[in-house]
């Protein structure tokens, strides 16, 4: 069955703070094999402009993914998370995070269509410092595979 | 100056098992198709398969690898076309291109970017957007 249409548009409450520190910029990026010194030493983080050291531009799905499940796990829409696929992702920075970020999400549901028996949700993550100073959006797809895909 | 045409050092990043259990703990994604083979093919995939946002932050490395500073990548997406599936314990190899597709007078250079896995590609629409050196010695 299609998901509600009506879905689209909606805003969902801003996430609890994420508060962003240097050891799991570090842990982040030692998972993806990334020495660059930007991310672990201060000292070379602000030679080149930045006031910490800064995370890969990826990081963002750390805050982001658990923002958008508001949307994937909400009971009204109904989705069946054992079928959902990431089907694109892409990231807008106004700056790169850094260690010392307060972060926090506003989620919108940007589109619900349907193709080729998949249910397609797009949402929009826009994420700011509780400061309010805005930081990235994050739009991502969701593919909710029909029962024949 | 960046033209328009170069070709960003090109990588291979072996993927293992490993490797994807760490960036699960990571990025806080536990989904079980990445670390689970009985899981995985109990849900009709052909194997484990990795991450797509592992996937998407091992190509974005060929951007800033060449950018320098990481923080010169404004803008990054990609499309998620074919799983990257990763048999134990033999693994999966990704293989990245990079090729500046635009370099514009505001100091920003689009990198179109080409993941493959076995000479398949893997992403579609994979692109970066980037300060170029020259304009982000000039930024505050």
């Amino acid at each position: 069955m299609p998901l509600d249409q009506s879905f689209v548009g909606r805003v969902y409450a801003p996430t609890a703070p994420y508060e962003v520190g240097r050891e799991k910029i570090r842990e982040f990026a030692d998972a993806i094999g990334d020495a660059n010194p930007a991310y672990r030493d201060p000292e070379a983080a602000k030679a080149l402009g930045h006031p910490d050291v800064i995370a890969p531009p990826t990081f963002a799905v750390i805050v982001t993914s658990r923002a958008a499940h508001q949307v994937i796990m909400d009971p009204e829409l109904g989705v069946d998370y054992s079928r959902v696929v990431h089907g694109e992702q892409r990231f807008v920075h106004t700056r790169p995070i850094h260690a010392g970020d307060a972060l926090t999400v506003v989620v919108t549901v940007e589109n619900i269509r349907s193709a080729a028996g998949n249910d397609i949700v797009s949402t929009r993550g826009d994420v700011s410092t509780v400061e309010g100073e805005p930081v990235l959006s994050a739009y991502g797809t969701l593919v909710v595979r029909g029962a024949g895909a | 100056m960046t033209e328009v045409g170069t070709e960003l050092p090109s990588q291979s990043f072996p993927i293992g098992r490993a490797d994807l259990v760490r960036y699960a703990g990571a990025s806080g994604d536990f989904n079980p198709i990445h670390w689970n083979e009985r899981f995985a093919t109990e849900v009709g995939l052909p194997n484990v398969i990795a991450h797509g946002m592992y996937t998407m932050a091992l190509v974005c490395r060929v951007v800033t690898d060449w950018a320098g500073d990481p923080g010169a990548v404004v803008e990054y997406g990609v499309r998620f076309t074919r799983p990257v599936v990763v048999p134990d314990p033999e693994g999966a190899v990704l293989e990245v291109t990079g090729v500046v597709a635009a370099a514009g007078e505001d100091g920003l250079g689009v990198v179109d970017l080409t993941a493959k896995v076995n000479g398949q590609t893997v992403l579609a629409k994979a692109r970066a957007t980037v300060r170029l050196p020259a304009a982000s010695a000039e930024s505050p």
